[in-house]
């Protein structure tokens, strides 16, 4: 598999590996793929009052653009906004990292991601601002 | 032949690799003609048993093609004790040259075949083309080799496997062997590195000729056919890194890779999320994936 020296820089050196507490506060968590495909993706958020995303993490089970797609979104979502990391497309992941036409799915699977990780949060949040409000 | 109208049956295998020699014969038929077996399998190195099947199909009167590709040169290759009416070779895999193989068709019984390319005549009809000699002596030249050193390389090679497996094994967690270990040859070491991903291993492990299935393969994404066909989950089949020794391999060599593996398995560990749900104690089995 002929990578572009991007894939191979964030997979050598994947940025803001790790992970949170699921339950802490402001935290959304996103798990998308499965083992049986070959590819997992969990990506976290930590979302401050101002609803920027302040910082992000993530662990990647899967191939090299897998691994290289999840860690360039991690840097992406950072001092976003939730609208704005809304945004991210999947073809701008694979265009910045010139993914081969077989590794597409990789950059879906980063942009399911960030989805899930800011639904969860939302779901979190949400629960959370109508307990207050009770 | 499946495209010209005959029925195939085509036989599983069991957990180990091997073929259940009892389900081979209950898959015979009275209009069976012709069985192919793979003598020594590509991915993972196991070993047939070829007499008896060669022996049941003589009785049958059913003809044996074999494909011994994969055991020239690393296991003994006698077409009288296999019975082999047919068998395929080829000389990139003794180190020979690429771009020549070989077909040997038995006088006695006669197998009568028919010639797939058309011209001049040439190898008593059945391959016509002006014949490349410096393959062909290239080819023979390496089986003459391969013969004379088969017994030595393999138990040099058997060596390093084992100095492989247990390095890894002794320094690694959660390693599984694919395919049997006493029916096997030694040049072949297929693992599975489980919560690691097969290609971003073999990314990692540079400088290292590794694949993660078989070469025919490698522009597919599916996991390896020959590890499912074992009943190996998706997941193992999806990290699984299959190690070739050869004549070449050194101990120097085998170690490096050793401590490559090492660090790169715990390394990528460190990445994957399930190898973090694992050691909480999440059985990844219970989990509802969002398949996709």
């Amino acid at each position: 598999m002929a990578y572009s020296e991007k894939v191979i820089d964030h997979y050598e050196n994947p940025r803001n590996v790790g992970s949170f507490a699921k339950e802490e506060a402001g935290v959304g968590t996103g798990m998308v793929g499965a083992p049986a495909c070959g590819d997992v993706m969990r990506l976290q958020i930590k979302v401050n009052e101002q609803g920027i995303i302040e910082d992000a993490k993530f662990k990647t089970y899967g191939c090299g653009s897998a691994i290289a797609s999840s860690s360039l979104v991690t840097e992406w979502v950072k001092g976003k906004s939730l609208d704005e990391a809304m945004q991210i497309k999947n073809s701008q992941i694979a265009e910045e990292l010139e993914l081969p036409p077989v590794k597409i799915h990789c950059s879906v699977l980063a942009e399911d991601a960030i989805k899930a990780a800011i639904e969860d949060y939302r779901k979190k949040s949400g629960a959370v601002s109508a307990a207050e409000t009770h | 032949m499946e495209r010209e109208g005959f029925e195939c049956t085509y036989l599983e295998v069991q957990e180990n690799g091997l073929v259940d020699l009892d389900a081979f014969r209950a898959a015979l038929r009275p209009d069976t003609i012709l069985a192919s077996v793979l003598f020594v399998n590509n991915e993972i190195g196991v070993i047939q048993p070829m007499e008896e099947i060669g022996k049941m199909l003589r009785e049958h009167k059913i003809l044996f093609h074999v494909d011994a590709v994969q055991a020239l040169g690393k296991v003994p290759v006698d077409v009288e004790a296999i019975q082999a009416d047919l068998m395929s070779l080829s000389g990139h895999k003794i180190y020979g040259p690429k771009g020549i193989g070989a077909l040997y068709v038995r006088r006695k019984p006669r197998v009568r075949i028919e010639a797939q390319i058309h011209g001049g005549g040439h190898e008593r009809g059945m391959r016509s083309g002006t014949l490349p000699t410096h393959q062909i002596v290239g080819m023979g030249a390496a089986a003459e080799l391969a013969v004379q050193s088969m017994e030595s390389d393999s138990r040099r090679i058997r060596q390093l496997r084992d100095r492989l497996l247990n390095g890894i094994m002794s320094r690694v967690e959660e390693v599984y062997i694919n395919g049997d270990m006493e029916h096997r040859v030694p040049h072949n070491l297929n693992l599975s590195f489980a919560f690691v991903e097969g290609e971003s291993l073999i990314m990692a492990l540079k400088g290292i000729a590794v694949s993660s299935g078989s070469a025919c393969t490698s522009a597919s994404l599916e996991p390896s056919y020959v590890l499912r066909a074992l009943g190996k989950s998706d997941e193992l089949a999806h990290s699984s890194i299959r190690f070739g020794i050869g004549r070449y391999t050194t101990e120097e060599e085998i170690d490096e890779t050793i401590e490559l593996v090492a660090s790169k398995v715990g390394k990528l560990r460190e990445l994957s999320p399930l190898w973090e749900m694992h050691l909480e104690g999440i059985d990844l089995n219970s989990v509802q994936w969002a398949a996709h």
